[in-house]
């Protein structure tokens, strides 16, 4: 399959401590969508992930974040090779992963292992924890010996807060948090130096929930580990993260440090997304002004144009007039950096600090960028095509006069049409 | 076994405003294994037009113990105590006089809206249906009453979305359409079962502010049920924390955030991230799994859990009672001496995180 990667390439992110791990750039994953009946002809695409980048360091913990169907769970696992890339590149320790075969990556997995997310679906149940954790040491030609074999089992559980003595039981016999153990332990047992940890506690018990981020943040301490966090979380991310990348719709909307980005999210959909969280303290709770979405996540086969996220945008609906909105409409929103360190993908970008706070209004935008554009888009701008976009597309600029205004559901219509839109 | 002291049953009679008063609920599952006792003893008050929050972890009963009010458990179980609405007893109803209550008095709302509706219907025909089912009204009237309802929960473009069959919808706009049916025959009590669980949390805002209109436009009480202390913290006036199928906490909203006397409900806010705080501190967990059901022995459930366990917990099983210097109670021993305790002094850092 041909995609169609625009020309100006993203910058890459700034660099933090020494060398990173691992290097993500451009990363692309189209998933095809065929007709129904015998031919199942390739009708669209699902754009699942679009030009992703970031960077991996040693002992870090980058966390990805979004909801349902932002493309957070296919990046890792693009990230490990498990799924082919459509475009981009993985590089770890000098080598483009998306360029490997099977057999050259077999050796590669031992440093970068997953941990899934739900403990009850991930293990073998007619296998006992024994032979479970011995399984990827088998494959890899590890299990040296009963003795030392077995005790290198006895080991790895004991380090993830398992009874060694357990280890005839089957999985069945062991609660959620266990399990989840028993899942790291496995990951754990070929001594990767890269983790992918795909909601690893979104299954779990808030008080056994505790357990398992304190025993990753023990053994990231212990071993050297960098992890690569997916999560939906935003209260977990803050906890464990050293680096946050934002995504929606299979794109990075936002990427900083993590108390960079909860100081001042800049992204309309990082911020939305904050506010959303409820807080575990009644007084603040109660107190605190949300920004509400409309809508709902529009289908990734057929994205927004220009900026994927305008159809559920507060400050799109809002706070910008139809010249600005013409930007969002046409133009898609390049990652750059706002802040140093910090980079966000909108036009509009304005940093909000007011989000975690109680009794402030959220309307308030403190400080609008210097970078804002300006005026109505360029013919030549509105025409760039954009990142991901399947060949030979051919779009005509959108010109928003002054009838336009947003609807309910955020889309743009005539303000005439309002009153009796079409069914 | 006994929870309140007698004094606070009189109190609840007395209350002009009690409008549905659960009374040592007791509610088991004969198994082969032997009997689960899934919801033990539990007895509240929820008044007029109050937002109560009952909170707990995956088994602790709190579910079943609202299927218990609504008459809506197997067969198989065995219902104990009392649940007496605006004083009419209602465990024992026959299915049709239950059946008159259901929507009309106190509605429900479950957690997967996918479930809850029928796909072969249109939502406009659902909430037309429990309209129907407690008034004599027109076709017409019932469906131009649905599109209405659908715009009070913030569904835009109510007039098209009548026409819409549950798959058609988002899960968001799904759980709105089950929150229009709950609000159709204004209801005196609302019951949301995790109302929100499944969703995304910018979805979730919606849902939860669909929720709060529904109660507004209502007046009707609110009976929310979650694991979610954030979802519980604003969204309740109440709230009662749940464990092995008992009330283990109970008090106003603030009380048991910010001066928690069970051990349990200071672990479960000790193991919390939060994304409110800047500087990390480490996790407090809880150590251990929740009891088994199955034979519970006697003594403190969260005895095996508790680093402040003593001999007496094991022995005698804590009543729900006051804590002294607070205006809530508590079901612990100990209860008074955990004024200003910290989570992290009481569960401390991991000494040796194995578990059995």
């Amino acid at each position: 399959m041909t995609v169609n990667v625009t020309e100006k390439e993203t910058p890459p992110p700034p660099a933090a401590k020494g060398e990173p791990v691992l290097s993500v750039r451009g990363l692309s994953k189209h998933f095809p969508v065929r007709s129904a009946g015998l031919i199942r002809r390739k009708i669209g695409d699902v754009h699942a992930v679009c030009d992703v980048s970031f960077d991996i360091y040693d002992r870090e913990t980058l966390a990805i974040v979004g909801e349902s169907g932002c493309g957070k769970t296919t990046t890792g696992r693009l990230v490990l090779n498990l799924i082919d890339a459509s475009a981009g590149e993985v590089v770890w320790q000098g080598r483009d992963l998306t360029k490997l075969r099977n057999r050259a990556m077999r050796p590669l997995r031992r440093d970068m292992q997953i941990v899934f997310q739900d403990p009850y679906a991930s293990l073998d149940p007619r296998m006992t924890v024994n032979e479970l954790v011995a399984e990827p040491l088998r494959i890899h030609g590890l299990y040296r010996g009963e003795n030392s074999g077995k005790q290198a089992v006895k080991d790895l559980l004991a380090q993830v807060g398992l009874n060694p003595e357990h280890g005839a039981r089957y999985a069945h016999e062991f609660s959620g948090g266990q399990r989840q153990r028993i899942g790291i332990a496995r990951a754990l047992a070929l001594k990767p130096r890269l983790l992918v940890l795909d909601e690893p506690v979104s299954a779990l018990d808030v008080s056994i929930q505790a357990g398992v981020i304190n025993l990753l943040e023990d053994l990231q301490q212990e071993y050297g580990l960098s992890y690569m966090f997916i999560s939906h979380d935003l209260s977990v991310i803050r906890h464990i993260a050293d680096r946050v990348v934002v995504m929606y719709l299979g794109k990075v909307v936002e990427r900083a440090e993590a108390d960079e980005l909860f100081r001042r999210p800049s992204h309309p959909y990082t911020q939305a997304l904050m506010s959303a969280i409820p807080l575990p303290d009644p007084v603040k709770e109660r107190e605190r002004k949300r920004i509400l979405l409309t809508g709902d996540v529009p289908s990734p086969v057929n994205p927004p144009s220009g900026c994927r996220f305008r159809t559920r945008c507060q400050k799109f609906a809002n706070d910008l007039d139809n010249t600005q909105r013409e930007w969002c409409v046409n133009v898609e929103p390049p990652l750059e950096a706002k802040f140093t360190g910090h980079d966000a993908a909108c036009h509009f970008a304005a940093a909000r600090t007011d989000i975690l706070e109680v009794g402030a209004d959220h309307r308030a935008v403190p400080g609008e960028l210097a970078s804002w554009p300006t005026g109505r888009p360029t013919d030549a701008q509105a025409a760039t095509p954009m990142a991901c976009e399947p060949d030979g597309a051919q779009r005509e600029p959108t010109r928003l006069t002054d009838d336009y205004v947003v609807d309910a559901e955020g889309e743009l219509v005539l303000e005439s049409d309002l009153e009796k839109p079409a069914g | 076994m006994t929870i309140d002291l007698e004094v606070d049953d009189t109190r609840q009679e007395a209350d002009p405003d009690a409008l549905l008063v659960v009374d040592n609920l007791n509610v088991s599952f004969p198994t082969d294994d032997g009997v689960v006792q899934a919801v033990r003893g539990v007895s509240y008050t929820v008044r007029n037009g109050e937002a109560m929050g009952i909170v707990g972890e995956s088994g602790s009963g709190k579910s079943v113990s609202s299927l218990a009010v609504m008459g809506l458990l197997p067969k198989n179980a065995r219902i104990s105590g009392s649940v007496r609405f605006r004083g009419r007893e209602l465990i024992g109803l026959n299915e049709r006089e239950m059946s008159q209550l259901r929507g009309e008095k106190i509605a429900m709302i479950f957690q997967d809206p996918l479930t809850s509706l029928n796909p072969v219907y249109t939502v406009g025909y659902q909430i037309a249906e429990a309209l129907h089912a407690h008034h004599e009204m027109s076709k017409k009237a019932a469906l131009d009453r649905s599109a209405e309802l659908l715009g009070i929960v913030g569904i835009p473009y109510p007039e098209q979305r009548i026409s819409n069959y549950p798959h058609e919808l988002s899960g968001g706009m799904r759980q709105r359409v089950v929150i229009a049916i709950a609000m159709a025959n204004d209801p005196d009590v609302i019951i949301a079962d995790e109302p929100t669980t499944a969703l995304d949390v910018t979805v979730q805002a919606q849902v939860l502010e669909a929720l709060e209109t529904a109660r507004a436009e209502t007046g009707a009480a609110l009976i929310i049920i979650t694991h979610d202390l954030g979802v519980i913290a604003g969204h309740s006036d109440r709230i009662a924390v749940m464990y092995a199928g008992k009330l283990v906490e109970t008090g106003s909203t603030e009380e048991v955030f910010y001066r928690p006397r069970m051990p349990y409900t200071l672990g479960l806010l000790g193991s919390l991230p939060r994304l409110d705080q800047q500087e990390r501190q480490r996790l407090t967990p809880i150590k251990g799994a929740p009891p088994s059901l199955l034979n519970l022995p006697p003594g403190c459930p969260f005895t095996p859990r508790c680093p402040l366990a003593e001999d007496i917990c094991d022995a005698e099983e804590p009543e729900l009672l006051m804590a002294e210097g607070t205006g809530h109670s508590a079901a612990c021993h100990f209860r008074n001496r955990m004024a200003d305790v910290e989570a992290a002094e009481v569960f401390g850092d991991d000494a040796a995180e194995v578990v059995s």
